[in-house]
């Protein structure tokens, strides 16, 4: 009976209802996508940062990411090889030295980030086979030849065929010096990176720059983000016989990824209290506005018995079904759009340029969750529900002659 | 939040078995010598608006007996609304007691108070007595759904008094559905149909035609002969006055004559 009564309370005013219900409905749409969204967005972001650049594990040598010198070496790679060739979750793995040096085309000089990579393992690790543009991508066999940002390429006016040199320092602190062709110009979308890097073929750069068969790091890429913690503390153990040699993974590689995260997270989260307050605010309102209205009613429900927990409870019932009702409608609507979006992608228009920048495709997709449902409509429910015991809980002190002569 | 919901789901069980226990231990009690159902000693109210006293009920001393159909009656700002939500325990003497088929209200908590009133006061109100959300047998179900009698039970009760009060066919009407004399009778089916000690009505007629208001007082005449319902209601209109078997005239919160008939 509590039940029926409290049901046909909620449509006794049906457009209040509604609207009641809309909001709550609205609001829990607005939340399940958007958090969505953040959730699909750090994906996305953290794939390109991996895909273009650090892999989500790497091994080298204690100290070389917090100062990148040359001779901090890995100094036996195959070794290293052999323990991801036995690390479950792994799916490929690449190596690569890096030093910084000078540039220079026939009257220009320019410092850029010299990098030996594998041709053949790098593929299967980073993105960057996919970006040469102009000419091609360097192959097994070759030697003095380089891939460059289209960036670079364009300050040197140079063009795929022409030479440049490169003077930098060795492993062992002597000069390191080549001429290398270019061979291939890439284009990354990311202008710091277009702009200085400039790749050879590893046994290439381990030759010119003395390294003795070693690399600076080891990249690799797992399976899926999920496994990446289980590989690593796997590589750690076994990593312990090798003195010298560490394993950090992408949000160590690149804390400022993790440190973005995380800003957009509080910010996001600035946003949803906003919006759940406003919503709180509406809805208590509409609350207390079909309780005040009733009074007399309660009074009537009081002078022949009804205990005011009683009328609590049924009025609890009531703003519980609105909302409930909201939400549920709410998670519906919100995982239609997101799936819509999911499936269809979603290009922030006048944005590509920053997106480009920042490495990420044009098209981002929503990423839906029982996470991310689950919060936005948790949040919804938790703070509807204690709008619903507060406007509930003023009944509580109402005296039965109080509420008849009520208008 | 479940067990809580328990907690207070047993409270309110227990509480109602002991009520249960100790109203009918009272009607056991008191059974034996045929007595007053209400009597009110010196019963004293005073509104405060502000810095001004407003005496409602300057001393009342009466006493209704079983089976009484009796009239208050009076001038407006004489006490009537008063003295009937005093007697039937929604609201408090200032001073003076009163009690009611043998409890004195003045040393009950709001809870028994509650308890009271669901098991021995039907009220009837001049206007908006009814549920609306609810119909017709519904709203008469009501109070006995809140005194826990079994579904199945409640429904033909419910319905052999919408029948008794001339309004069968119209269970399932709403309060909108039905005129004001209509919802009136389902108002004191609604009051009379788990057999309360006492019917207060405060002028249920106030709001209806003469006709229907003659109609109404015909029912509660007749309910008060074939039920043996104790009422007392309160009003304004000479003919309803002369319905009473009893009437109890008022000024200024004082009895100011008592006339049987
Ligand atoms: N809640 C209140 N606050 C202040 N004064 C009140 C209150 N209720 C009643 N009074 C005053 O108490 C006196 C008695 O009121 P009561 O309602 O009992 O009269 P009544 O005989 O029922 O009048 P009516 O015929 O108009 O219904 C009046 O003077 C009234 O103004
Ligand atoms: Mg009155």
């Amino acid at each position: 009976m509590d039940c029926k009564l409290a049901w046909r309370n909620i449509w006794r005013n049906p457009r209040r209802s509604i609207l009641t219900m809309a909001a709550v409905a609205f609001a829990t749409t607005l939340l399940v996508f958007m958090l969505s969204w953040q959730f699909g967005s750090y994906a996305t972001m953290i794939n390109a940062s991996v895909r273009i650049r650090t892999g989500h594990l790497q091994v080298q040598a204690a100290g070389y990411h917090e100062n990148r010198e040359i001779r901090k070496v890995v100094r036996e790679p195959q070794a290293v090889a052999a323990i991801l060739e036995r690390t479950p979750g792994i799916r490929a793995y690449t190596f690569r030295a890096e030093s910084f040096s000078l540039v220079s085309s026939k009257n220009r000089t320019y410092g850029a980030l010299v990098a030996g990579i594998d041709p053949q393992r790098e593929p299967a690790v980073s993105t960057i086979r996919e970006l040469v543009r102009d000419g091609s991508f360097l192959a097994r066999g070759d030697t003095a030849e380089a891939v460059v940002g289209h960036l670079l390429a364009k300050n040197f006016r140079a063009g795929v065929g022409d030479e440049l040199v490169v003077l930098g320092q060795g492993r062992d602190g002597s000069i390191a010096a080549t001429t290398v062709r270019i061979k291939g110009i890439f284009n990354s979308g990311q202008d710091e990176f277009d702009r200085g890097v400039i790749y050879l073929p590893l046994a290439w750069f381990q030759e010119v720059y003395g390294m003795q068969g070693a690399v600076n790091s080891v990249v690799a890429v797992c399976d899926s983000l999920d496994v990446v913690p289980a590989a690593k503390s796997h590589i750690q153990k076994a990593l312990a016989g090798m003195s010298g040699l560490t394993v950090l993974d992408w949000q160590e590689l690149t804390p400022g990824l993790v440190q973005a995260i995380k800003m957009d997270l509080i910010s996001g989260m600035l946003f949803y209290v906003i919006l759940i307050v406003v919503v709180a605010f509406s809805i208590m309102n509409t609350f207390l506005m079909a309780i005040f209205e009733r009074t007399r009613e309660f009074g009537v429900m009081m002078a022949m018995g009804t205990r005011p927990g009683r009328l609590m409870r049924i009025l609890v019932m009531e703003s519980l079904g609105m909302t409930l009702i909201g939400v549920l409608a709410g998670i519906v609507a919100g995982s239609l759009v997101t799936w819509y979006f999911q499936v269809n992608g979603l290009v922030i228009s006048g944005a590509e340029e920053m997106m480009r920048q920042f490495g990420l495709p044009e098209r981002m997709y929503p990423q839906l969750s029982l996470l991310s449902i689950g919060v936005g409509a948790g949040i919804v429910l938790l703070l509807t529900c204690l709008t619903a015991l507060y406007s509930a809980f003023r009944v509580r002190r109402l005296k039965p002659v109080q509420a008849l002569t009520a208008v | 939040m479940l067990s809580m919901v328990n907690f207070i789901l047993h409270t309110w069980f227990f509480s109602g078995v002991s009520f249960a226990f100790y109203f009918i231990l009272h009607t056991c009690l008191y059974a034996e010598h045929k007595m007053n159902i209400v009597e009110c000693r010196d019963v004293k109210k005073v509104y405060h608006q502000g810095h001004l006293a407003v005496t409602a009920l300057d001393g009342i001393t009466l006493a209704i007996e079983q089976g009484g159909f009796v009239a208050l009656a009076g001038p407006s700002g004489s006490g009537k609304t008063t003295l009937l939500n005093i007697i039937g325990g929604l609201d408090r003497a200032d001073e003076g007691s009163v009690t009611l088929d043998g409890n004195a209200l003045g040393e009950m908590s709001e809870a028994m108070l509650a308890e009271l009133r669901l098991r021995k006061v039907g009220f009837v109100f001049q206007s908006f007595n009814l549920i609306p959300v609810l119909s017709a047998v519904e709203n008469v179900e009501f109070g006995m759904l809140l005194q826990g009698v079994p579904a199945a039970e409640r429904r033909q009760r419910a319905w052999a008094m919408l029948d008794d009060v001339g309004l069968a066919g119209l269970y399932h009407r709403r309060p909108s559905e039905l005129s004001g004399g209509q919802q009136q009778r389902v108002a004191v089916a609604r009051a009379i149909v788990s057999d309360p000690a006492i019917v207060l009505a405060d002028e249920p007629t106030a709001n209806l035609d003469s006709a229907t208001g003659k109609g109404l007082l015909e029912l509660m005449l007749r309910m008060n002969e074939t039920k043996k319902a104790t009422f007392i209601f309160s009003t304004h209109d000479k003919m309803v006055m002369d319905f009473a078997r009893r009437l109890v005239m008022l000024r200024d919160g004082k009895v100011v004559e008592d006339t049987r008939k």
